[in-house]
């Protein structure tokens, strides 16, 4: 698995990153104040704050990961997408910003501040911090293994320069910095990975092609001969399609709790929306960002499917690589692909955007970080605002900046550790997946129930992780081979896949925290009056008009239209 | 922030364009090198994409400040 790249490979690579540092410089001049530093202003247009907020889930990671699942699972893959992602952001978009973006919070802990109260927010600020700079230390570590395997680069060197690099850009332009690069590293990844979904379906014949080729290897594997073309067909049950999850487990566990978890309350994503430059603007960027992200899975998965099919095609001469146990590495399967079919030139253009998507992971990361770290730790615990105002921004922006310099050196630590011990990984990971869950409980039930009390939400959380962990300690997939996967204190049932305790582990966590937050809500005291509740609170805030905006730039047509075209696509690829 | 993302965007992929292309013109007659990708000129398809997505940017961005 080595490329030999040309000149223009690297030509191609090093105008990506003479713009990546150039629109640091130049945003450079704007950075006069915390404000703008950090939440950029609050000035982003709908399409820019939209596109970046597809392309801060668009890391490489996800990427690699999405078309090895293409190549694992076929095209029940896509379910992450229209069912996994579509609905929770329109959710986001119509419901929820409205009250994270008017509340005039300046990130998800501050929200739970403004409506809960201070522990609440306290424990989550810490949390989100510890997790995301581990999130970046961990996308630096695959970033540099990757380049050491592929491009036979030197592991520290690729760290340092990685880390230099995205240090660079968001100390100079901060949040707008980051954004307007998942901007740029959208379009690359787009143009960069489209030859080879060309390439690989012209190869077999185009879709069609496609689906012949994969019949013989469903039948092989006992499913039915489209199984891996279909999204729906064969849900009924968990054993007859290849993801081994049942209807209700996708529609409950990917669609409900684990993507809204996801889309809804982590500020990595929802800072995005939080930087557009109006309510409208706010509540438009999930929805304008939902409109490419339906149609991602054409770009990553579908390369996937066809590797499936390639691999069984005598004659293709195309493989995965294999680990020491003679199994498919697939998370390499885009690496093979791109070997396979692309020459010199668009090559360093493919490579090219599996950097950015890297790096841009880490800035995204970094900049999330930076604010949580500045306004939800530094302001509230070291430092409050003094009420000079100008002094104050300025402080914080220096803050700010040296949050961003500690947070890329933690990274560079975290990525040290991962290299050390190889489960780090699959354990954050795991650890990623039972925190969202309990949030998004509690933070629904913040927006939507008036009622819902500081104390109930703080204990909610925490019954909720508590709960998240005893059945990750209880439970574990089929072929677990270490702890970290589950079953470290019995090993009461066992799952046929992972993915299938991932979703019961988020859907019990999920309800256990709705429950105690609601049963304790009732037994506490409300310390917050309707006043201070505008603005936070559903039923407390006055609905927002729309009859001043034309009709297509309106929250409510543009969710219909992005609706439509998700049943459309389901309908079409059932 | 007073940069409009647009004209980086155009100018990037401007460049980038104008490489490719050429670097496929250059390329043309190299069965070998295209082998790979089914024998069809890749660089020369990618890199005229870019070009004209670069060109529309720029042209948009200008369109955009005039209005400003």
């Amino acid at each position: 698995m080595n490329f030999d790249l040309a000149w223009i490979d690297y030509a191609v690579m090093a105008v990506y990153f003479i713009f990546v540092l150039g629109i640091g410089w130049a945003l450079k001049r704007f950075m006069k104040d915390a404000n703008a530093f950090l939440e950029a202003g609050r000035s982003m247009p709908a399409w820019v704050a939209g596109l970046a907020f597809i392309s801060t889930n668009l890391g490489a990671l996800e990427v690699m990961g999405m078309t090895g699942s293409g190549a694992k699972y076929g095209l029940l893959t896509a379910h992450f997408y229209w069912v996994g992602a579509i609905p929770a952001m329109v959710f986001l978009a119509i419901f929820m910003m409205p009250f994270y973006y008017g509340s005039k919070a300046r990130s998800v802990p501050e929200y739970l501040k403004l409506r809960f109260d201070e522990k609440t927010r306290g424990m989550n600020a810490f949390m989100f911090a510890a997790m995301t700079i581990l999130a970046s230390g961990i996308s630096m570590y695959a970033l540099a293994i990757l380049t050491e395997k592929v491009l036979g680069w030197n592991f520290h060197v690729s760290l340092i320069v990685s880390a230099a690099i995205v240090l660079g850009y968001t100390y100079l332009g901060g949040l707008s910095s980051a954004i307007y690069n998942e901007v740029l590293q959208f379009f690359i990844i787009v143009i960069g990975l489209l030859p080879i979904v060309f390439l690989s379906l012209k190869q077999l014949g185009g879709w069609s092609g496609l689906e012949q080729a994969l019949a013989p290897v469903a039948i092989q594997n006992n499913f039915a001969a489209d199984a891996y073309t279909t999204t729906w067909k064969y849900t009924g049950s968990g054993g007859s399609n290849p993801l081994g999850v049942p209807w209700y487990g996708i529609f409950m566990g990917l669609g409900f709790v684990l993507s809204f978890g996801y889309w809804c309350t982590n500020f990595l994503i929802v800072q995005r929306a939080m930087s557009a430059e109006s309510t409208t603007a706010a509540r438009n960027t999930p929805l304008i960002g939902a409109l490419p992200k339906m149609f991602i899975p054409f770009l990553i998965i579908v390369p996937g499917i066809a590797a499936l099919a390639l691999m069984n095609l005598p004659g293709s001469g195309f493989s995965l690589p294999v680990n020491a146990a003679g199994q498919p590495i697939y998370d390499y399967t885009i690496i093979a692909l791109l070997k396979q079919y692309l020459p010199a030139g668009v090559l360093g253009l493919g490579i090219t955007a599996l950097l950015a998507s890297f790096m841009s992971g880490m800035a995204g990361n970094v900049s999330a970080f930076n604010t949580v770290w500045t306004y939800d730790i530094y302001q509230s615990y070291i430092r409050p605002a003094t009420g000079n105002k100008e002094a104050d921004d300025k402080h914080y922006l220096f803050v700010g900046r040296m949050a961003t310099v500690f947070g890329v050196l933690v990274s560079v630590a975290a990525a040290y550790l991962a290299s050390m011990f190889g489960n780090i990984m699959d354990f954050l990971q795991t650890i990623f997946s039972m925190i969202n869950a309990p949030l998004f409980a509690v933070i629904f039930l913040g927006m939507f129930w008036k009622r819902s009390t500081g104390h109930a939400a703080f204990a909610g959380l925490i019954a909720g992780l508590t709960i998240a962990f005893l059945h990750h300690g209880l439970t574990f997939p089929a072929g677990a081979d270490t702890l970290v996967k589950g079953g470290w204190i019995a090993k009461l049932h066992e799952y046929p896949v992972e993915m299938a305790q991932n979703f019961w582990t988020a859907i019990y966590a999920c309800f256990t925290s709705a429950l105690v937050t609601v049963v304790l809500s009732l037994m506490t005291k409300q310390q917050k009056t309707d006043e201070d509740l505008k603005g936070l609170v559903y039923s407390l805030t006055p609905k927002l008009q729309e009859s001043h905006v034309v009709w297509y730039k309106r929250s409510s047509s543009l969710a219909i239209l992005v609706i439509a075209i998700a049943l459309l696509l389901t309908i079409l690829f059932w | 922030m007073g940069l409009d993302i647009k004209y980086p965007i155009g100018l990037m992929f401007t460049i980038l364009g104008i490489m490719i292309t050429i670097y496929g013109f250059a390329t043309i007659n190299d069965t070998t090198l295209y082998q790979k990708s089914l024998g069809i000129n890749i660089n020369l398809w990618s890199g005229i994409s870019m070009l004209v997505f670069g060109i529309v940017m720029l042209v948009l961005s200008k369109k955009n400040k005039k209005e400003e």
